[in-house]
């Protein structure tokens, strides 16, 4: 064969992962065209990654309960939940901000240890139990709050949604973020080198060397970009430290530890599952445990960075979510779906959600467009799906 | 007086690989109860999908004729409308409609296109008379035992004007009492004129309401009795059920049998929607070091129930008995210890069960045991996995590329060694392998024999559930036989014959306890 023939043969391979960066880059273009430059101007990229970071944390949660086959629609009133109480902790009470914290993160636990219970062990399907959810904690952050809006939180709370890195230097491209961002690019680089030696090693690996480049010099530059254009506003932004951490923390969970394993085998067929020895009901549990925290997380960034706890914060944030989740790959009969999927997924909301509202158009014409690319996403994948197995 | 109203003649059915019906021909009295036997896997079900019209006119080769008159089935819907009716083993019944509903599904009583309740109610009530249920016609069928669901099944049959009535073991989910009261109910229709053909494998069954009993065996006639004959015996039932050459198609083997490994005693399991009904009544199984034994059963004998409630629990309410390892008392009640203790099982249906088909063969080997290849902390070694799996594919000869390839894309064959190899892995010392040659060729089969042969001379027992007593015949030390849920023969190959084997298996309550 043809090296370029095979070279294509792979890429069709590869359609679905290809295609989501793709479509990423595409929509970029576009709006960076439309906008006469404003989308990839530094204010609107720190914007960017400020504005979806939310959400993105939610795709993170919720790509792994989809991967096991569930689905969870009570994410944005736990995120007022947890907003709202603490509002209430840090600006009623007037308690130490970081116990605060620790406070609500165990509270985000003890709701998704309470949805978890009812789907686990009680056997009744996480829609209904989420849907219950969804609509007890908007109630619940209401009560908390007694109609009213807390605002006024201290600075260093602020900071985690709204906050950026200290800066160094006043001119031109700031140094901490620098270089935080080339470590980044080389810790990507190196981990990578080291992982395709090891897996050639035990010959696990089928990835063509070409195909690795163009990939690791794609994510090298895309981290170089965008850590030039923080630089030369105001630096790192907290929220981008504490989302990398969580997509760096989870990918490694979902594709390395057992437990990742476990979800990846319940979703794909829950009965060989619990016929194989996983304690089905035990993963779901602690995956809706770890969903509750990191709603607790998205919550309290949204509240930090809003600086402002309302009784209608959240408002549909776990259909973005989801979407995201979707855009990115993951079956809807679960099984399938990784978290970076569900990340570039969420920056493709991000990118149109801001691209539009620069470009003024309607909220109701974006929906509209959301709408329909979620769609023609799924589409893409099931259509994908069917040439696959056809031939 | 020869009155025919069906006559099948020279069918001919093939699938790819397999020919299910060569020159199979049947011909059915009026007014008489037909009944049609043979092992699992004889031919019975696709005779009959053949002449209701499942497989249409046109896929198979020979001729049915209908009253005399040549016939063209297209779909059930054809077959239904020239007045053949059949009732599957599984019920096709909506549980949260109407008895009523049900018996007019698809074929409402409407006036002005609106439901005439009145006359479907009424008309039910006199349906259920006619088959004897006393039940309100506006009772849902989930609330009503599965034996008066197969009435209500009769009902829906009656209620389109059929003139042959086929029934597909009807009384494989049936408790005794049940049983009589569907075999009364046959024998009044026949005597108003109904036709029916009774597929069965219980020899009781067919001789006491066939009038003539046709036997099929690998896809063939083998003849047809009339019931009223002396020489109609159950022997020679028997015998032409079975009576097929075991040839070399089993590897030989000799075991080296060791001490005792497992006991299972006084095991009881009650089902677990019908809690009264006993599914395993009472067992007892011993299995030795290094030995094979079998357990043969008919469909709805308890094998795979047996199975499974042995495997954590997984299937059955209200289990008592005990297990022991080696003499030592060991807890089966969750998949988790019964796979700690030592106990492995390779499900009949590997598709909903054994694996996870978008996942790689790779990580279907590892998913039970995963805990062996964590290297530190909780990561799994994903080098070490490879190697593993890898060293499956060459040893039980997994024809893949390599073993990142999707389960879902390998043959059966294929897909059952990777659901071996996964419980290899598990290490265990009893596994047991539920119907491991199902739906496989007749080349894999063999591998199969020969990797279980490997697997017993290590030393493990290995309990193998199976349809075709060759099969177990060919490869087991010892042989249990299951009937209704009971153990009723426990015997050493040396004595084992099919046609032996098979009075076990057809064997009833009552007389097992005499």
């Amino acid at each position: 064969m043809k090296p370029l023939t095979s070279a294509i043969n792979y890429l069709a391979g590869q359609l679905r992962q290809v295609g989501l960066f793709i479509a990423l880059i595409v929509i970029v273009v576009f709006f960076q065209i439309t906008t006469g430059g404003i989308t990839l101007a530094p204010i609107n990229v720190s914007n960017l990654v400020v504005q979806n970071s939310y959400i993105l944390i939610l795709a993170v949660g919720m790509v792994m309960v989809i991967i096991a086959g569930h689905i969870d629609l009570s994410v944005g009133s736990v995120v007022a939940f947890i907003g709202a109480v603490a509002g209430v902790m840090i600006g009623k009470w007037h308690m130490p901000w970081l116990l605060a914290i620790v406070l609500c993160l165990v509270l985000g636990a003890l709701v998704g240890a309470w949805q978890g219970f009812w789907i686990a062990y009680f056997g009744i399907p996480a829609f209904i139990v989420t849907l219950a959810g969804m609509l007890a904690f908007r109630g619940a952050a209401e009560i908390v709050l007694g109609n009213e809006q807390i605002s006024f939180f201290p600075k260093g709370f602020r900071a985690i949604g709204s906050g950026f890195l200290p800066t160094f230097g006043s001119t031109g491209y700031e140094p901490l973020t620098m270089v935080l961002g080339l470590l980044t690019a080389l810790a990507i680089l190196v981990l990578s080198l080291r992982q395709r030696v090891v897996r050639r090693r035990y010959e696990l690996e089928d990835e063509p060397l070409w195909w690795f480049v163009v990939k690791l010099v794609f994510m090298v530059a895309l981290v170089l970009i965008v850590t030039v254009l923080l630089a030369s506003y105001d630096g790192t932004p907290i929220v981008l430290i504490i989302l990398g951490l969580l997509v760096v923390g989870y990918t490694v969970v979902m594709s390395r530890t057992v437990f990742g394993r476990h979800i990846y085998a319940i979703g794909g067929n829950l009965a060989a599952a619990h016929l194989s020895g996983i304690k089905t009901q035990r993963v779901t549990f602690l995956l809706f445990i770890n969903m509750g925290v990191i709603s607790a997380i998205a919550g309290l960034v949204f509240t930090a960075g809003l600086n402002l706890a309302s009784p209608s914060a959240g408002d549909g944030f776990e259909l973005d979510a989801i979407s995201a989740v979707f855009i990115g790959g993951a079956a809807v009969t679960g099984g399938i779906g990784t978290v970076p999927g569900a990340i570039v997924g969420g920056l493709i909301i991000g990118v149109l959600n801001n691209g539009m509202s620069i470009l003024g158009i309607d909220s109701d014409v974006q929906q509209l467009i959301k709408g329909l690319v979620l769609l023609a996403a799924v589409a893409f994948d099931v259509y994908n799906k069917r040439r696959s197995t056809g031939r | 007086m020869t009155d025919t109203i069906l006559e099948m003649r020279s069918i001919y059915k093939e699938f790819p690989g397999v020919k299910a019906l060569q020159d199979v021909s049947i011909s059915v009295e009026r007014g008489s109860v037909h009944a049609i036997c043979g092992e699992n896997g004889a031919g019975k079900s696709t005779l009959m999908k053949v002449l209701s019209g499942v497989y249409p006119h046109g896929s198979f080769e020979g001729d049915i004729l209908l009253d005399g008159e040549p016939v063209e089935f297209r779909s059930i819907g054809d077959s239904e409308g020239a007045g053949i009716a059949i009732i599957h083993q599984e019920l096709a019944l909506s549980p949260y409609l109407s008895i009523a509903e049900n018996i007019y599904l698809g074929n409402e009583k409407q006036r002005a296109g609106f439901i005439d309740w009145n006359a479907t109610n009424l008309e039910a009530a006199k349906l259920l008379q006619q088959v004897g249920l006393q039940e309100n016609p506006i009772t849902k069928i989930a609330d009503i035992g599965v034996g008066k669901q197969q009435l209500v099944e009769i009902a829906k049959a009656l209620s389109k004007d059929v003139k042959l009535l086929i029934l597909d073991e009807p009384t494989a989910a049936l408790n005794d009492s049940d049983s009589e009261h569907l075999l009364d109910l046959i024998r009044s229709l026949r005597d108003q004129g109904m036709t029916a053909i009774i597929i069965s494998h219980k020899l009781n069954e067919i001789k006491a309401i066939a009038d003539r009993v046709t036997i099929l065996r690998d896809g063939h006639t083998i003849e047809t009795l009339e019931m009223g004959d002396r020489d109609a015996s159950e022997d020679r039932i028997i015998k032409g059920m079975v009576g097929r050459d075991v040839d070399h198609r089993f590897p030989d083997h000799a075991s080296h049998i060791g001490g005792e490994l497992l006991r299972v005693e006084n095991w009881t399991v009650h089902h677990p929607l019908d809690r009264e009904r006993k599914v395993v009544d009472d067992a007892n199984i011993v299995v030795n070091e290094g030995e094979i034994v079998g357990i043969a059963g008919l469909m709805g004998a308890g094998r795979t129930e047996l199975a499974m409630s042995l495997f954590g629990r997984s299937y059955g309410t209200n289990i008592s008995g005990r297990v022991y390892k080696r003499g030592v008392p060991i807890s089966v009640s969750t998949v988790p210890k019964a796979i700690a203790n030592g106990i492995a099982y390779s499900t009949e249906d590997r598709k909903k069960y054994g694996l996870n088909l978008i996942d790689t063969i790779q990580r279907n080997i590892s998913i039970a045991a995963l805990d062996k290849l964590v290297s530190w902390f909780a990561f799994v070694s994903e080098a070490k996995e490879r190697i593993v799996a890898d060293g499956y594919r060459r040893t039980m000869n997994i024809k893949a590329p390599g073993v990142g390839v999707l389960t879902g894309k390998l043959s059966g064959g294929n897909q059952q060694k990777v659901v071996l190899s996964k419980w290899m892995y598990s290490d265990p010392d009893v596994l047991i392998l539920d119907e491991p040659t199902r739906g496989i060729d007749v080349g894999a089969k063999y591998e199969i024999y020969t990797i279980i042969d490997r697997l017993a001379d290590q030393g493990k027992g290995v309990i193998v559930i199976s349809s075709e007593l060759p099969e177990l015949l060919g490869i087991c030390d010892r042989i249990y036989t299951l009937s209704a849920g009971r153990i009723t023969a426990n015997v050493p190959r040396a004595e084992a014959t099919a046609e032996h084997l098979m009075q076990f298996m057809t064997k009833e309550r009552e007389k097992t306890r005499a």
